[in-house]
């Protein structure tokens, strides 16, 4: 089996499983215990913290959060932040974030509030300028996620931060970082960025943890009311196994985040530059060198997605598809839409995103076999004057 | 990931009569690029049977399955035979679809039902009757896929859709925008009101098919708990009853007639009764 579809989620690290092992085995005690059992425990969680603080750029391990998963991060910052800023009704995000804060903006409208979303181009790149007319006195909050899970494409969050702030100094800003986290740098420290979400097993951590940096002097109510933990911000008995499973990986991640903008981006250029060079009818979705090293969005035009993904998935191929025919919705994907791909690729978008796993005789397969599949799949369309121009175009 | 019968995995990863006719007799097309699937479908004829037929798709597994199905199930038919044909025929054939894919084959049913009114117009005929209903003059109620009132009511029809969201998984009608969500929620309730009046039954009749369902349905589940039930009169909608047996007495009789005894009259029956005991 050959998985390119680690945007959607990665496999474990072995070293991570290690280190997860003795809390659900012989130290299980509930980390706020009072006896020397709990200290273990305990202690795990400290240092999974202190980890997390490493790996997001924080100052202080006081300004992590262990949440249950990259949406949780999301709901607990956005809906956490309105809920003590109930006079300031405008809050801002984009076409292209993910559905966890898209669809949570969508129930905030209903509620009263009214939101912008900001366009991008056909690129992927998000209007600056547009963002920066928006704001208003009256912004309680701006949600800009780091990388798009669909194209790879890095806003300038840092540079997005000082405008905001600039503008609006109390308006939050929100930053889900659940594509970015262990594919780029991120330090937010030396930013303006409020609070910043990600989510483990995107980084090789199992589902189900996930992570909320929040700048000391935000202000926010809890998801989940109940006991002390994660200092009164998110009660609930502390996942310690997954806890400590998301520090391993998040100080694994910053040690190979080298490999990943070296290596991995090279085998993702590879393997870009092999498809859009055999497949006459492949087109690349966002050429931008700001994306994230391991993803790549290639279009196949005037042949539909699922069909694509099934014949891959007959080779033992993994990827994944904006098009609508894979998600049980109708639509297809709102990202690419946005952007403005035409009709024609638009189905028969695929992505592929590689891992620090990821070997070179697994890229030369896909390259290899490829031309051969979309041969057979374009004989099928309907479209073929259209895809002989488009042969002889390409030459 | 889909389940997929082994006949759609069969038929996607080889399809059967993919290509062009360059001299067809009839073409049929439905579906769009915009859309994210279509269709053309070649027939080629002799006298009024179908000698061959291919066919080109742009879709996904489940349309190109229900495409190459499509074609083997024509060829070798005549014309009165194929007009016959259903959107859920098409599914049975592949063994089934997944609910959210039966759109897949509704537009193989169109293709084939485009290309016979070619056909038929071509010949002077007058209009035809389809088993989806659509006629030229209905009015679209899905502008975003160009889906019209009869297409919804026959699809509603022949499936026994009762929700907005089977007819959008049948019909794609309602899957964009979703602004025509509210005329589907009438259509459907327009229909299955029409539906259940047409079928009210005389008071004989009500008191026949009450006592068929006690006997058949009602009485068998007692006997196995060493009760039974009898029936003893029909007043209006309200079915009085007599446990006997073990169930008389029983101190869960209250419940057996609420949840069990009435729940199963009220589905098979008539809604509007209620059971009591005397």
């Amino acid at each position: 089996m050959i998985y390119f579809d680690n945007n959607a989620t990665t496999k474990i690290d072995e070293r991570v499983l290690e280190e997860m092992l003795p809390y659900f085995k012989e130290d299980y005690a509930n980390p706020s215990s009072m006896y020397d059992f709990a200290k273990k425990p305990a202690a795990a969680i400290k240092e999974a913290r202190g980890k997390m603080k490493d790996f997001l750029g924080a100052n202080n391990e006081k300004e992590i959060f262990f949440t249950s998963c990259g949406s949780e991060s999301a709901n607990m910052a956005i809906k956490g932040t309105l809920n003590c800023n109930k006079g300031k009704k405008h809050i801002i995000t984009t076409k292209v974030e993910h559905p966890c804060v898209l669809n949570l903006y969508k129930s905030l409208e209903k509620e009263g509030y009214e939101a912008d979303y900001i366009s991008v181009d056909s690129e992927g790149q998000l209007d600056i300028d547009e963002l920066k007319s928006k704001i208003r006195k009256d912004t309680a909050l701006v949600s800009v996620m780091y990388a798009n899970n669909e194209t790879g494409v890095i806003n300038p969050v840092e540079e997005i931060a000082d405008i905001v702030k600039t503008k609006s100094p109390e308006t939050i800003f929100f930053v889900d970082a659940v594509q970015a986290g262990g594919k780029i740098p991120i330090n937010v420290k030396d930013t303006q960025i409020d609070m910043l979400g990600v989510s483990g097993h995107k980084f090789h951590a199992p589902k189900g943890v996930g992570a909320l940096y929040i700048r000391p002097s935000v202000r926010l109510t809890p998801l989940i009311n109940g006991g002390h933990q994660e200092r009164g911000l998110r009660a609930g008995t502390e996942n310690v196994p997954y806890i400590a499973g998301i520090g391993k990986a998040a100080e694994l991640a910053l040690n190979s985040l080298n490999y990943e903008m070296t290596e991995v981006k090279r085998l993702r250029d590879k393997l870009e530059d092999g498809i859009l060079k055999n497949v006459f009818n492949s087109r690349l979705n966002s050429s931008l060198k700001n994306r994230v090293p391991n993803t790549s969005n290639i279009g196949f035009e005037y042949v539909e997605g699922e069909l694509i993904l099934l014949h891959l998935s007959d080779i033992g191929v993994c990827a994944s598809s904006g098009s609508a025919c894979t998600s049980g919705s109708l639509e297809p994907s709102h990202v690419l839409r946005a952007m403005g791909i035409p009709f024609t690729a638009l189905h028969g978008s695929i992505r592929f995103s590689l891992s620090r796993f990821t070997t070179e005789k697994e890229v030369d397969f896909v390259i290899e076999k490829l031309p051969g599949i979309m041969e057979k799949l374009t004989s099928i369309s309907p479209y073929q004057d259209e895809l002989m121009k488009l042969k002889q175009r390409r030459g | 990931m889909w389940e997929y019968s082994e006949k759609v995995l069969e038929h996607y990863r080889n399809p059967r009569n993919v290509g062009k006719i360059d001299d067809a007799d009839i073409i049929g097309e439905a579906g769009s690029l915009a859309c994210g699937d279509s269709l053309k479908l070649y027939i080629k004829l002799d006298g009024n049977v179908i000698k061959d037929a291919k066919f080109q798709t742009f879709g996904c597994g489940s349309a190109v399955a229900s495409s190459s199905i499509l074609t083997e199930m024509i060829i070798g038919k005549t014309l009165d035979e194929v007009k016959k044909i259903t959107n859920k025929d098409i599914a049975d054939a592949l063994g089934g679809l997944p609910q959210e894919k039966m759109h897949c084959s509704v537009m193989g049913q169109e293709a084939l039902e485009d290309a016979l009114k070619k056909y038929y117009k071509e010949d002077g005929w007058e209009e035809i009757e389809f088993p989806s209903g659509k006629k030229e003059s209905d009015k679209v109620i899905c502008t975003c896929f160009n889906v019209t009132e009869g297409q919804i009511l026959e699809a509603v029809k022949i499936n026994g859709l009762k929700t907005v969201e089977e007819v959008t998984n049948y019909t794609k009608a309602g899957g964009a925008c979703g602004r025509c969500k509210g005329a589907i929620k009438n259509i459907l309730e327009e229909y299955w009101n029409k539906t259940s009046s047409a079928e009210e039954l005389t008071p004989t009749q009500k008191i026949l098919k009450i006592n068929k369902v006690i006997d058949q349905q009602v009485s068998p589940q007692l006997q196995k708990d060493g009760g039974d039930i009898e029936l003893v009169d029909v007043e209006g909608n309200t079915v009085k009853v007599k446990l006997t047996g073990m169930c008389s007495g029983c101190k869960n009789a209250s419940m057996t007639i609420k949840s069990f005894v009435e729940s199963i009259l009220k589905d098979k029956v008539d809604s509007n009764l209620t059971v009591e005991q005397v």
